[in-house]
């Protein structure tokens, strides 16, 4: 069990095998991507010299720098209004023993039911009605509103566990809920927040279903949306969307390469509770 | 918990208060937590948001699914079943129910298999586990839109699986992976394994380091190999772990979307539609609004009652 065996030493023959298998896509991405188009294609299409034409004219043609900072705002803007009122509703619901509290709390995870399909149209509709179709402040409200179940479960979870102990004591010591909240209770879900804003966070920067509804026509494409819209317009030219598809792409990879563990753990965490 | 910087003036106070017998513990079966009332507009910024783009909607969508409302003809009439009947009866319905419960099978089980064995290997001693656990996790992380683009590539008659089918000798196994219907879903099931096995891996490793490795050793004492050692002990003790994999899984693919619509956006011939594209396509593309609330609600039904039965039957494997 804990020294490296024969069998470990085959299992690591195995799962580096898988990891090359796994990574094949991703080469052929690359590839594909800074492809000469005069060149003698090597295996799986490989050229040499790198050609960076494609991405220079994906960049420019798919507007993905416009796409990129929609998309950097958006996200932004949503994560920390997740954080600020899902922690503060979480406080309240977990620490009021008042009837409604209880009752609230489950018509929120109730929220956990609806798939979103459902809403769609009347969502879509009403957001019309009101103009708000082309407009981010849109898809930053679906996502605000719509992970409150999920990041509400999460801080009541970790809250119902915390001591009240500090809390109390300010109370007594005189200060005001608000600021007791902001000094003690938020500094203390820390854990929660990193969790509830990676997994937000990419999860928003990732959402396909929600701009392609509100955000289609506007100027203020997402990523994910301009990659969307660039691959209708040359969807024949492979070296040019894959190169569209890297540059939406470079922002995640980013910050997964710096950040992995934070991001690896963030995910366990949240997802036992 | 250890107290984190900035709170050693309350922590202070709070020790302080703990000798003193009136403690505010003891006052908090009452009137809630001691002495601290927290004002009621604390949750209104979360319910309001929550109404508005959840709890509204979805309910109204449930209630208009029993009218005529068709978005905007101003009178309203409820018609009963008529439009659940119409979607129940119609071919291209049912046929994306059929296959929203093909491809959920097919993804969780093979997203959780792969993920256990990947974990299950990494859980070793093996020297690039770290690398690799990389390796396996990044496609979780990409736009899923782009793993669509990127695998349609991939499966496209010259793409690169028939490239290197040829390149090893099996022409005769090339396939037009997603333009064929009868293999076109599993095509697409293929590439959501692909970005979902790392998330089914990380969280079975967090479960696998709750395995003591003594009890690994005793029985590998007692002349159990590594087989049986896995599944007679340690996957009942990774239980917790298999069932949020599976219930997130199931419920995340029952609600497909965004692969589907950019590998093959349904077809060929209706062959890939899911649920999810069949109520997108039905609102904003043949604008039957009655229909497509028909099928936003039976798609919240089997959701629920899928969602209801894992769950019980978690609640009662965890007392057994």
């Amino acid at each position: 069990m804990n020294r490296y065996t024969g069998r470990t030493l085959a299992i690591e023959i195995v799962l580096i095998a898988a990891g090359i298998i796994f990574l094949i896509p991703l080469y052929v991405l690359v590839s594909v991507a800074l492809k000469d188009p005069e060149a003698q294609a090597g295996f799986l299409g490989f050229t040499w010299p790198l050609k960076f034409d494609n991405i220079s004219t994906a960049w420019v043609e798919s507007n993905m720098a416009s796409g990129l900072l929609n998309s950097v705002l958006i996200t932004v803007v949503s994560v920390a209004l997740i954080i600020v009122f899902s922690s503060l509703a979480a406080y309240t619901l977990t620490r009021n023993t008042q009837h409604w509290s209880r009752g609230m709390f489950y018509l929120f995870l109730l929220g956990f039911l609806f798939p979103g399909q459902l809403a769609m149209l009347p969502l879509y509709l009403g957001f019309s009605s009101i103009g708000l179709v082309g407009n981010p402040l849109a898809v930053i409200l679906i996502a605000v509103g719509g992970h409150m179940p999920f990041t509400i479960f999460l801080y009541a979870a970790f809250l119902r566990d915390l001591p009240r102990d500090y809390e109390e004591a300010a109370a007594i010591d005189g200060a005001k809920p608000l600021r007791t909240f902001l000094t003690i209770v938020f500094p203390l879900v820390r854990p929660v927040t990193g969790t509830v804003g990676i997994l937000a966070a990419l999860g928003i920067w990732n959402d396909f279903f929600t701009p392609l509804l509100y955000l289609s026509g506007s100027q203020s494409k997402t990523a994910p949306l301009a990659v969307y819209s660039f691959v209708g317009e040359y969807s024949a030219n492979w070296p040019l969307v894959f190169s569209a598809l890297i540059t939406s792409i470079i922002p995640i990879l980013v910050a997964y390469f710096l950040m992995q563990k934070f991001i690896m753990r963030g995910f366990a965490a949240g997802l036992k509770g | 918990m250890t107290a984190p910087p900035g709170v050693s003036g309350p922590t202070a106070v709070a020790m302080r208060k703990e000798e003193t017998p009136e403690t505010p513990r003891r006052k908090r079966g009452r009137s809630g937590v001691g002495g601290v009332k927290i004002p009621f507009w604390f949750v209104l910024p979360a319910v309001i948001g929550y109404a508005a783009v959840v709890l509204v909607p979805n309910l109204s969508g449930a209630v208009l699914a029993f009218t005529n409302w068709d978005g905007y003809t101003p009178e309203i009439d409820f018609v009963g079943l008529a439009n659940f009947t119409r979607v129940l009866s119609d071919d291209n319905s049912l046929r994306a129910i059929g296959n929203t419960f093909i491809l959920t099978i097919i993804v969780s089980l093979g997203q959780n298999v792969l993920g256990l064995l990947l974990a299950l290997g990494l859980n070793t001693k093996v020297k690039t586990r770290m690398a690799l656990r990389l390796v396996f996790f990044l496609p979780v992380v990409l736009t899923p839109i782009v793993v669509g683009y990127l695998w349609k590539y991939l499966l496209t008659p010259e793409g690169t699986l028939n490239q290197v089918l040829a390149a090893i000798g099996l022409e005769n196994l090339q396939q037009d992976w997603l333009g064929n219907p009868d293999i076109a879903l599993y095509s697409v099931c293929a590439s959501i394994i692909w970005s979902g096995a790392g998330f089914s891996m990380v969280i079975f490793l967090a479960g696998l380091q709750g395995v003591p490795p003594e009890l690994l050793e005793a029985s590998a004492i007692d002349g159990a190999g590594p087989v049986r050692s896995t599944i007679s002990i340690v996957l009942p003790l990774i239980n917790g772990a298999i069932v949020v994999n599976l219930l997130l899984s199931v419920l995340g693919n029952l609600k497909q979307f965004d692969a589907v619509f950019s590998m093959t956006n349904g077809g060929p011939a209706g062959s890939t539609e899911t649920m999810a594209t069949i109520v997108y396509k039905t609102a904003f593309l043949y604008l039957e609004y009655p229909s497509a609330l028909a099928q936003g609600v039976v798609l919240m039904i089997v959701v629920g009652v899928i969602g209801f039965i894992q769950y019980r039957v978690t609640q009662r494997k965890a007392l057994a």
